[in-house]
């Protein structure tokens, strides 16, 4: 941010961090007890029998994961802080799903970076570096219950460390690239990277 | 499409209130003077920035209520429970600054080269784009036809009502009114459902382009129920709002 902001006369804001999570809520952000959605269209539905998780290169599949296939890789309960770029943040969200450590350690080749795709065409770019090293999932259950399709089920990504627009809802796969590039929203001026620490909300932030 | 506006950096700069108008007893419309706006396609909205003495800051995003070219407008509901609006619908007045830094989002955006058919679909406070893109389509002088539905609790709720009644030609605005309805109500006195959008929206055969906008639960029903009328839901562009 730049310079000295502007005081706004008579605002003394109501909202102030609540007590017990001071250092974990981002410049900009409130805590919010709901869990609000943000997407660009209708929500899609694919039957669990036609879904797979795919990891690609250059277009051509390196590996898939049927629905089963997947739930019988071992999972992992994690408890995060979710940080939504239109504001809100969530503490103690708690999610089951795969590491994708787990999913990429069964292919062969590096890549710099990858292009998560989903059912509705939606993508996202990530650094392979914050999509490994125990720091991104494939979730399939919010809360002990299976992920309602609203929020991204049956399964998205988790990560959680990224403006949650990084955790792709409907996700199909993900195709490795040498270079990045920009998926859905970043094409529309949202920041490359997206550190809600620094606040990275839109392209030059 | 996207283009020009993603290389620029936004900063947050001092826009000065220009003009104040309740709309209905809760909602504000806001004009706002904006040295150096680049300028906004219909339908993006910006971000507005208060601070209090102690340094204390609150930000939120506001859809962009005119059209571009036109003085740069939001409109407001004052949501009780809330922070920013509650300050922006009760306390702010003509000739006072606040921090603002935009035009954010590409995508739930109309231009007149992207035509028509055109159906918006408004649950409340869920107008304000709408309202933006119908203005553009007027200052434009495209001939892209317009259907709107628009859910609203009572009349009295109805944002830009007078606005959206004085439109013509090419432009049809129906009412769906979810919990009072005034003596002689001839419109909508439902919930927008599935047989409602069957007989107002576009047959999916003419390839409309749908804007829908409103809160969370309201946006999932009305995609949901378009793509099953046969609706691409490529051409289904949706703004939800869930937070506060």
């Amino acid at each position: 941010m730049e310079g000295m902001s502007l005081i706004s006369r008579g605002f003394h804001g109501r909202r102030r961090t609540p007590a017990g999570a001071e250092g974990r809520v981002p410049p900009g952000q409130y805590v919010t007890d709901g869990f609000p959605v943000l997407s660009a269209g209708p929500t899609p539905r694919t039957p669990l029998t036609e879904w797979t998780f795919s990891v690609r290169r250059g277009g051509s599949n390196l590996r898939s994961w049927s629905w089963a296939e997947m739930l019988a890789l071992p999972a992992e309960t994690v408890t995060v802080d979710i940080h939504c770029v239109t504001r809100w943040s969530k503490l103690d969200t708690q999610w089951r799903g795969v590491s994708l450590d787990t999913l990429l350690g069964q292919v062969e080749g590096d890549a710099g970076y990858v292009l998560a795709f989903c059912d509705g065409g939606y993508t996202t770019n990530l650094p392979i570096a914050d999509v490994t090293g125990g720091r991104a999932w494939l979730a399939c259950e919010y809360d002990e219950q299976p992920l309602d399709p609203e929020h991204g089920g049956p399964a998205r990504l988790l990560v959680p460390h990224l403006y949650f627009w990084k955790s792709a809802k409907w996700v199909r796969g993900v195709e490795l690239l040498e270079h990045d590039e920009p998926g859905f929203w970043e094409t529309y001026g949202y920041h490359m990277y997206g550190d809600p620490w620094k606040e990275q909300r839109y392209s030059g932030d | 499409m996207e283009g020009t506006a993603l290389q620029r950096r936004l900063t947050w700069q001092a826009a000065t209130v220009t003009a104040a108008a309740w709309e209905t007893p809760s909602v504000r419309t806001l004009e706002l003077a904006v040295p150096g706006w680049p300028g906004h396609r219909a339908g993006q909205h910006l971000d507005v920035r208060l601070t209090a003495e102690d340094g204390y800051a609150a930000e939120r995003s506001y859809s962009i209520a005119s059209a571009p070219g036109e003085p740069v407008a939001i409109t407001v509901e004052r949501l009780e429970d809330g922070e920013v609006s509650p300050y922006l619908t009760g306390e702010l007045r003509i000739g006072d600054t606040l921090e603002l830094r935009g035009p954010v989002g590409g995508y739930f955006v109309w231009a007149e080269a992207d035509g028509g058919p055109l159906l918006l679909v408004a649950g409340g406070s869920g107008v304000v784009p709408l309202r933006a893109i119908i203005r553009q389509r007027r200052r434009s002088g495209s001939d892209a036809p317009i259907r709107m539905l628009y859910s609203a609790r009572t009349l009295p709720d109805v944002i830009y009502r007078d606005e959206l009644d004085s439109y013509r030609n090419g432009v049809a605005v129906s009412y769906a009114l979810t919990r009072a309805r005034p003596p002689g109500w001839t419109g909508y006195a439902r919930p927008v459902d599935a047989g409602m959008l069957a007989e107002v929206a576009w047959p999916a055969g003419e390839e409309p382009l749908v804007f829908v906008c409103g809160p969370t639960g309201f946006v999932e029903t009305v995609a949901g129920e378009l793509v099953g009328l046969g609706y691409s839901p490529g051409r289904v562009k949706t703004e939800r709002f869930g937070g506060i």
